[in-house]
């Protein structure tokens, strides 16, 4: 009986253990730190696979991304800053893909927290949006990158294999061509 | 066997918990009331049943019936527990965005919320301009959440969708985990359902 009970508390101190360090570990990305690793869900659609470089199914992590600068919007269909917000980033990409400077060097995806593949859909086709939109229906990535609130932009430069976060900001991102000086500048791309 | 049954409930009671995306629309002026029980009501309705007629005042000033659909449209119901709350805040602005989808299959949305008026008023101004209905189910307080049996212990409602067809007949339900959004796909497919 004695040993049954110590068993549980053991199993208790563990489980407070494990629970204090999840918390701790809450945190949204930082300028100058790594991105952490996260497996997204590669698209379906053959011309989103190809706009990130990649190919067949399953998962993907953003260093496999052909890319030099990746731009992460955190977004929910829900949110409706995010929807006010839709056309701007819609702009951005616009501003991206017409320069020749700019394209293939800098990609866009979205990352649609709580939300399914059917919502991040809807999303997709109301706002017109051609970059992709990978849906956290479980708040698993939402978690590792600290429960921000929504919209929020993490920028993050790509470098033999690593991602260092150039920005990470909660809200909008106000003027897109200040804003692409800006993540041109701070990655060092040319 | 014992054992196993309360080292699984401190497993769910340690790692469940309420996650939610809030929106930055509403800045810092959600309150969170934390995890709660995920159902504190019972049903007095069910599928198949007629549904009990209401008749709420809107935020728009509007009076609006139940009955006044009858014939005409399809109607979603979709309780909310409680203003400036955070599951509450990211359910109605999605909606707002598939109107189309509702129009497609012949039904509106009424929002109803135990919260009064002003209340409602300056919460729903952060989504933007909604489409649908908003009625306040204040005073009598709950009562047509009580109707339903959808009204909570604490006086708030549940997080419950119910869809209604043309001839008032209740066609789903779903009392969902207040804790939780309903998934859209699930209450889209209901909809197919009524074509």
């Amino acid at each position: 009986m004695k040993r049954k009970i110590s068993g549980l508390v053991m199993v208790i101190l563990m489980l407070f253990t494990a629970k204090a360090i999840s918390v701790a570990e809450v945190n949204p990305p930082q300028v100058g730190g790594v991105f952490p690793e996260i497996e997204l869900l590669k698209p379906d659609n053959p011309a989103e696979l190809k706009y990130l470089g990649l190919s067949g199914s399953g998962s993907f992590r953003i260093n496999q991304i052909k890319a030099d600068v990746v731009i992460i919007e955190i977004f929910s269909m829900y949110c409706p800053y995010c929807q006010g917000e839709a056309p701007s980033i819609n702009n951005l990409f616009t501003l991206i893909e017409s320069n020749p400077a700019y394209k293939n060097k800098i990609k866009i995806i979205g990352i649609g927290i709580n939300n399914s593949l059917f919502e991040t859909n809807i999303f997709k086709k109301k706002y017109k949006i051609e970059f992709p939109l990978i849906p956290d229906g479980d708040f698993k990535l939402h978690k590792i990158i600290g429960e921000v609130r929504t919209p929020y932009f993490v920028v993050m430069k790509l470098k033999g294999g690593k991602t260092e976060v150039i920005y990470s900001k909660l809200g909008a991102l106000g003027d897109n061509k200040t804003f692409i000086e800006q993540i041109v500048k701070s990655s060092g791309i040319k | 066997m014992k054992k196993k049954i309360i080292l699984a409930a401190l497993i769910i009671c340690f790692f469940t918990s309420s996650a939610y995306a809030l929106s930055e629309a509403y800045k810092k002026n959600i309150y969170n009331p934390g995890d709660l029980k995920p159902v504190d009501s019972l049903l007095k309705v069910k599928v198949g049943q007629a549904a009990p007629d209401l008749t709420l005042k809107a935020v728009s000033g509007k009076i609006i019936s139940l009955k006044d659909y009858y014939g005409k449209k399809n109607v979603v119901i979709s309780f909310v527990p409680a203003a400036w709350t955070p599951v509450c805040s990211d359910q109605w602005p999605g909606y707002n965005i598939v109107k189309d989808i509702f129009e497609s299959h012949d039904t509106i949305l009424l929002g109803i919320a135990v919260d009064n008026i002003p209340t409602l008023y300056s919460w729903t101004n952060q989504m933007g301009k909604l489409w649908f209905e908003v009625l306040s189910d204040f005073w009598p307080h709950g009562a047509v959440a009580d109707k339903f049996g959808v009204l909570r212990s604490d006086g708030v409602s549940e997080r419950a969708l119910f869809v209604i067809d043309k001839k008032g007949i209740i066609r789903y339900i779903d009392v969902h985990n207040i804790n939780q959004r309903p998934p859209l796909e699930k209450l889209i497919r209901e909809l197919e359902k009524l074509n």
